[in-house]
């Protein structure tokens, strides 16, 4: 299964833990597996419209997913998802 | 006295404590610091700016300090420069330069960002300092830890500049190479930030750090005379600054230290990292983000954090962006070397060569106050125009081979005029 490293703001939805395992096939359905399993994620990584928010980026083995194929980017069992909020960094 | 409310999330308006927390947990928008901008309006005047030491604390009730600040005690009041060489060619009538590359110590805007991060960072009781770097943040962090008694860990891009290697490490820093791109450091950054109880300087004091930046254009103002500038052309790598800059000028006029003048907002980037000016152009949403590929090192950051609020402020006071070729930056920089006498970095090469175009384009009039940002020092990047100068005449020690080059030099420059020839004759 994927592994997901879980940013500390959302780590109070996630019992403190810094990484969890979701099975999923690509990121769309890893947004929908984790909210089964950390309810109320979704609203948090997600606008109403269902689009990641603004101020998120997501890597799939460290690259953005904006380079690869978006929410449809597929995941295979050994690969490890970054939640990385946008905000961060300066010169 | 602190005026400083606790932080607010720009997003979504949520409030949070003044603690090291730069990120709202409800929709991950950037913390920002809110004042009491009414307290503010009664405890600070030019009087009282006057009356204090020529550094970026003269402005301290509008920066997000709750003590006595205790690192870079001495830092900015930079020069702003009535630059009419330049303005005579480029063909503007009031054009001025902001040289932070003469920043102390560690000569450039860094300098102002990290004493604000890490006065704050004493308050907070850290021992350590962090930063993810292109190379003036790395300097700025390594020699102010220093000089504040904290650890630091220093994460950098591997293949920057070696002056902002050697500048970063001759502190004692820690300095960690990453084999990537700044953006690569930056996630790397965040991740470590999420784990280690470190003082990151612009991940979780960010909203502290980036307020820094304000101290520039508060200068600014106060040198033109109490008065802000027409159009303001500014750097863009993450795009902090220029909003920064924009807040400072509202924050003067809101309480009263300069008139509303309308400052127009421009901000600068590099052809080969383009993401904020791409979708500004384009009149996009959000940006996309690219994978730098230019000299301008400092400014190449492909995933901006404030690129999205850099755009607002550009589209709302009436500006505009421009980003320009590697070529442009390298004639930006000995532009500004050759008409003013001020060397200074590729970034610094792009804002010029930006100007310049947006003059041309007719964007920037010609008969309106201008002030140019200048950021960085160019004896920090001198690998990037080390082609492009013009190497020493060598000769012997001898006044027969001067006296030759000096006729040579003169009927190089003259092509051959009498004057030069005559020389020549008289000496021979």
């Amino acid at each position: 299964m994927p592994s997901v490293r879980i940013p500390t703001p959302l780590r109070k939805l996630t019992a403190d833990q810094d990484e969890v395992n979701v099975s999923a096939s690509n990121i769309s359905g890893l947004i929908e597996e984790l909210e089964n399993q950390y309810p109320g994620i979704k609203a948090r990584l997600c606008d109403e419209s269902g689009e990641v928010r603004r101020f998120i980026n997501l890597y799939v083995n460290n690259e953005d997913i904006r380079f690869l194929d978006g929410k449809e980017t597929a995941l295979n069992d050994a690969d490890i998802v970054s939640i990385i909020p946008a905000i961060a960094g300066g010169f | 006295m602190s005026f400083v409310k606790g932080l607010k999330c720009k997003e979504c308006g949520e409030t949070y404590p003044k603690e090291a927390l730069h990120v709202c947990e409800i929709c991950f928008g950037p913390l920002e610091a809110a004042y009491d901008y009414e307290g503010i309006k009664g405890a600070l005047s030019r009087e009282v700016i006057e009356s204090r030491d020529h550094n970026i604390w003269r402005y301290k009730e509008l920066l997000p300090i709750d003590k006595e600040p205790t690192v870079g005690l001495k830092v900015g009041h930079t020069p702003l420069i009535r630059a009419h060489n330049l303005g005579k060619a480029l063909g503007v009538s009031e054009i001025y330069i902001k040289n932070d590359g003469v920043c102390f110590p560690t000569l450039s805007f860094k300098d102002r960002v990290v004493s604000v991060a890490l006065s704050k960072a004493k308050e907070f009781g850290y021992d350590t300092a962090a930063c993810a770097s292109t190379g003036n943040l790395a300097n700025s962090v390594a020699a102010l830890s220093r000089a504040a008694n904290l650890k630091n860990y220093i994460f950098i891009p591997y293949d920057l500049e070696q002056a902002k290697i050697v500048g970063t490490t001759v502190y004692g820093a820690t300095l960690i190479g990453i084999n990537g791109a700044y953006d690569d450091v930056n996630r790397l950054c965040s991740e470590v930030a999420g784990k280690f109880g470190w003082a990151f300087v612009n991940i979780n004091m960010r909203p502290y750090y980036a307020e820094g930046s304000k101290s520039l254009a508060f200068e600014v103002m106060e040198q033109l005379g109490w008065r802000s500038p027409k159009h303001f052309v500014v750097p863009m790598a993450s795009g902090s600054l220029l909003t920064k800059v924009w807040k400072a000028i509202k924050e003067f006029e809101m309480i009263g230290l300069v008139e509303e003048t309308g400052t127009k907002i421009y901000g600068a980037q590099a052809k080969g990292c383009s993401p904020i000016t791409t979708a500004l152009k384009n009149k996009w949403e959000i940006f996309k983000p690219v994978k730098p590929d230019t000299i301008a090192k400092s400014l190449a950051i492909g995933t901006p954090a404030d690129g999205f609020y850099a755009m607002q402020v550009m589209n709302e006071s009436g500006g505009w962006g421009e980003d320009v070729t590697d070529q442009e930056i390298i004639d930006g920089i000995k532009l500004l070397a050759e008409t003013e006498g001020i060397f200074t970095e590729t970034a610094g090469g792009v804002t010029i060569a930006v100007t310049k175009k947006l003059i041309e384009q007719g964007v920037l009039p010609k008969d309106e106050s201008i002030v140019v940002a200048i950021t960085g020092n160019g004896l920090k990047t001198q690998e990037a125009i080390a082609n492009d100068v013009s190497q020493p005449h060598l000769i012997d020690a001898n006044l027969e081979e001067f006296e030759e080059l000096y006729d040579r030099l003169n009927n190089e420059n003259q092509g051959g005029s009498e004057h030069a020839v005559s020389t020549h004759s008289n000496t021979a």
